[in-house]
């Protein structure tokens, strides 16, 4: 079954991209600079922020991570369509 | 271990069929300079390097990943539903007749990837080298594919994968750094 | 950014029996990575939408490059 995919759907998840991309860049900028505490303090408060966001999406669109990192409606969400290339 | 995340790192788009193009990316799935030779280089010499930049190399192999994700997601969506004559003209007519429209790990002429593409030494410089090298090599490789496409869509990911490999060079050659300092002194400048 | 422009110029050896119309001037490109040491802490970022947007949270890494032409046929040098 497709499942239709709206405005909101994109939306959501390029405001989780942003996060997400912040984080990676945060995170190997830290890896190299292990005693920056204002970007340690920023990469804290993102993974926050990103936890809210992630959350609020699976809620409506189905989880993002397998193995117990995300919570599943009945039936199992997870083999559900679309995947991230068919989007 | 890995957990899988069900979405891309970056809104992959491509504007219209094209099989010719992905001919050409297909270099970066499984050539010398692609995202899978850069994930296993990196994540394979982990185990030999100072603990210090351990953490850099697994981060940095598992980005990797979702580049080859993003690339696979271009090849896929530029060839999907071509037909067997448009992949032919495109040169991937022996690429149909393995494959059909699948994704394979070789490079653009179509040579199969191979382990003799990475490199480990357990030598913490020459390994770092090798990884500065290969983002170089990747950077170059992405210029002259955005070079040979005026899909402005695929131009935009493209840009996007290339600007990671400068920001990984920088990182590597920080790691560089922290290698050649002495153990007891953590420099940051 | 950098206050020098990204590329280098060079200026090959023109043969008499070159068959191909020569190019007088060939340049390659000099990514931020090559003129920063170490990054300095505190470096200005962009905001999260600009970051992901460009491929880079901080200006002082970001080396856009744009195709020379459309397709390598009338390549523009430089």
């Amino acid at each position: 079954m497709n499942k239709q995919l709206d405005e909101n759907y994109y939306h959501k998840l390029l405001e989780l991209q942003q996060l997400d991309f912040a984080l990676i860049e945060l995170t190997l900028y830290l890896d190299t600079h292990p005693n920056d505490l204002q970007a340690l303090q920023q990469f804290n408060q993102l993974a926050q922020q990103r936890q809210q966001c992630a959350m609020q999406f699976e809620m409506q669109y189905g989880p993002l991570m397998q193995f117990g990192h995300s919570y599943s409606k009945y039936p199992w969400q997870w083999i559900e369509c679309p995947w991230p290339w068919q989007v | 271990m890995w957990i899988y995340e069900k979405k891309l790192q970056y809104p992959v788009r491509v504007s219209k069929c094209d099989p010719r193009v992905a001919r050409y990316l297909v270099e970066q799935y499984g050539g010398a300079d692609g995202e899978l030779s850069a994930a296993l280089r990196y994540l394979n010499q982990r185990y030999s390097i100072p603990n210090k930049v351990i953490g850099l190399l697994t981060d940095i192999g598992t980005e990797e990943f979702a580049h080859l994700e993003m690339i696979a997601t271009m090849i896929y969506k530029l060839t999907k539903d071509a037909t067997p004559q448009q992949m032919e003209e495109a040169g991937l007519g022996p690429n149909y007749v393995i494959h059909d429209n699948g994704l394979f790990y070789n490079n653009s002429s179509g040579v199969p990837w191979t382990a003799a593409y990475i490199q480990a030494k357990g030598d913490p410089l020459a390994d770092l080298y090798e990884d500065i090298a290969a983002e170089e090599k990747a950077r170059a490789t992405y210029q002259w594919i955005i070079d040979m496409t005026d899909d402005v869509d695929l131009q935009d990911g493209l840009k996007f994968l290339r600007e990671r490999e400068i920001v990984h060079a920088m990182r590597f050659k920080e790691a560089v750094e922290i290698i050649k300092a002495d153990q007891g002194t953590r420099k940051i400048f | 950014m950098n206050a020098t422009k990204p590329t280098r110029d060079w200026y090959p050896f023109v043969g008499p029996f070159d068959p191909c119309p020569p190019k007088y001037v060939k340049s390659y490109y000099v990514p931020p990575n090559e003129l920063i040491p170490y990054q300095p802490m505190n470096l200005p970022q962009f905001s999260l939408p600009e970051a992901l947007r460009l491929g880079t949270l901080w200006p002082a890494l970001y080396g856009p490059y744009e195709a020379r032409s459309s397709m390598r046929g009338q390549q523009s040098d430089e």
